[in-house]
């Protein structure tokens, strides 16, 4: 398996988590509302890709690896990463959402590091399967990663590009759910029952999968790096909306909102507390 | 035509490697057979799944390939219009999206197999290009023109199969230009795709009554040549347009724009698909003339 990273350090990863969350919530003070809380929710997915698993690109080239978020809404923590490894700068997400910006609310392909131009839900998995036949048909390594939203999996083409990618055996795809049992109208497992479980459908549909804690960097390594390669890998990553950040927590608003004072100088506190 | 699709296509692959064919368990017939044998692993089959067919065209398309998405027309545009729309439009990626059998051409398979309103639909996608050949020579050209094209995505409507050849006498296939099949100067009959034979019979029959007739194939859709338009109405006494689709966002509601534009005082009369479902069976030139069209009622009007 091809990783970025030999050796892994769980308190690494784990500071390097609040780090990105404390960036989110610092930008949020510029912008009257964000996706914060779906952000926090695959704080450590995201940052295991971009640090653990993508091999880091040569001297003014591309990663040979790939990562497309498919929950374009989740993207603040693609840019803060972004930002960390110097791929966006920090003038561009002060800019988020600015008339002289280039970063909004959803990724817009040709910015620094976005692969795709997600947003809409469905559109993330089919995408992935044609960058993988072309790694493939162009005889070529690169890996290519994604994280999808657990309400996207409702979306029938999800379920297509599913079963299109086992079926051509495309084992050079790793996707992450971002299972946070939450969407706009309530709570994945209220609403939808015969969602779950979710492994089961994975696994009868030809995939690879695993069940981890989405917010413990170490199971979340040890996942991929334990995979066979020989089936696209899915790892159904049991996480919590708005993690990090306690009122936030599995609490509905926090979808799309910015905190006001009070509320940010507790975020702040809680996540110091945390490093 | 979609076998001078697939043997374009096949010359194409043959010559480049990046040209990959998505298909939707509707595959072309003629050559594809030697395109599936020779180039397996750039021939994919997602069946029943047209979503997922634009997806992974976009997919490979963002990795440098040049792509083919093909079915039949409803369900290459309308199904997935949302991946159309946003990973090949939004994103400007050079895919081809050949919508075959387009227009009323499965003449008895009922509404949900007829594409009266594709050119609207897909020209209001911004950066979409559409190229509609009239004949299948015209075909060999668009495609070849699709396979190195690198502006952006494309809606290639083309027709089934036994569509005659009508480019024989024409000036070169050139893209965003009009081709005129025969130059004339009375009357012109803009028009395109495979309702192109209707039109040059129409011609015929102009012609017999004395007239000088230009045939123009307006085979590119959008960006529509204004220019070449604009001249065609200020260069003839009488301008007649003929298509296989319905009255809004086709050829009749672009050419009364430009005709407006530039302030035209041609005589223009135009002949649509009705902005209404087909119910009726029968053959494509009776479902036609269910919608008004047919060489004698298009005659009789233009008189």
């Amino acid at each position: 398996m091809l990783l970025r990273n030999s050796t892994f350090d769980p308190a690494v990863a784990r500071a390097r988590a609040t780090k990105y969350r404390r960036r989110i919530l610092d930008m949020s003070q510029h912008v009257s509302a964000l996706h914060i809380a779906g952000a926090y929710s695959c704080t450590e997915l995201v940052d295991a890709i971009y640090n653990e698993f993508m091999r880091p690109a040569p001297s003014g080239g591309k990663s040979p690896d790939t990562f497309l978020i498919s929950k374009g809404h989740g993207c603040m923590i693609q840019y803060v990463i972004l930002e960390d490894h110097g791929i966006l700068s920090k003038n561009d997400l002060d800019e988020y959402c600015t008339p002289q910006g280039i970063l909004g609310t959803h990724p817009d392909y040709g910015n620094p590091g976005i692969e795709a131009s997600t947003g809409s839900l469905g559109h993330g998995l089919s995408m992935v399967v044609g960058m993988a036949l072309a790694e493939r048909g162009s005889k070529r390594d690169g890996m290519i990663y994604t994280v999808l939203s657990d309400g996207e999996v409702q979306e029938g083409s999800t379920w297509e590009a599913i079963l299109m990618a086992s079926s051509l055996k495309l084992g050079n795809i790793v996707a992450f759910i971002d299972n946070n049992d939450f969407q706009s109208l309530g709570r994945t497992s209220e609403t939808h029952p015969s969602f779950y479980p979710l492994v089961d459908k994975f696994v009868a549909f030809g995939w690879e999968t695993v069940e981890v804690d989405g917010h413990d960097p170490k199971e979340i390594y040890e996942a991929v790096k334990n995979r066979s390669g020989a089936k696209p890998f899915m790892v159904v990553a049991k996480t919590t909306k708005g993690k990090g950040v306690s009122y936030m927590e599995n609490v509905p608003m926090w979808h799309y909102r910015s905190p006001n004072k009070a509320e940010y100088a507790q975020a702040v506190a809680e996540l110091e507390k945390q490093t | 035509m979609r076998n001078t699709f697939s043997e374009a296509l096949y010359e194409e692959a043959t010559k480049n490697t990046d040209i990959y064919l998505v298909v939707a368990d509707i595959s072309p017939a003629g050559s594809m057979s030697k395109f599936t044998t020779e180039y397996p692993e750039r021939f994919i089959n997602v069946g029943v799944a047209e979503q997922s067919m634009i997806g992974i065209a976009a997919g490979l398309a963002l990795k440098g390939k040049q792509p083919f998405a093909y079915t039949i027309a409803t369900f290459s545009l309308y199904r997935p219009f949302e991946m159309v729309r946003d990973d090949l439009g939004y994103q400007n990626l050079p895919v081809t999206v050949v919508g075959m059998g387009a227009g009323i051409i499965y003449s008895t398979l009922g509404g949900t197999h007829h594409t009266q309103e594709d050119i609207a639909i897909a020209g209001a996608i911004p950066n979409m290009q559409i190229i509609a050949p009239c004949d299948p020579a015209e075909c060999t050209d668009a495609t070849r023109w699709c396979a190195t094209q690198k502006n952006g995505p494309v809606y290639l409507r083309i027709g089934k199969a036994g569509e005659p050849i009508l480019t024989q006498d024409a000036e070169p296939w050139e893209f965003g230009k009009i081709r005129y099949l025969r130059k004339g100067s009375d009357v012109c009959i803009l028009t395109f795709g495979v309702i192109t034979r209707m039109a040059a019979q129409v011609a015929d029959e102009l012609t017999k009554q004395g007239k000088s007739v230009s045939l123009v194939s307006v085979h590119t859709m959008k960006p529509i040549d204004r220019d070449g338009i604009a001249k065609a109405l200020s260069n003839h006494k009488q301008v007649i347009v003929i298509e296989e689709h319905a009255p809004q966002g086709g050829l009749a509601a672009q050419t009364k724009q430009i005709a407006w534009d530039t302030k035209a005082t041609c005589r223009l009369d135009t002949f649509s698909l009705q902005d209404a479902f087909i119910h009726n069976y029968g053959s494509w030139e009776d479902l036609l003339d269910a919608h008004g069209i047919s060489v004698k009622k298009i005659l009789a009007k233009v008189a």
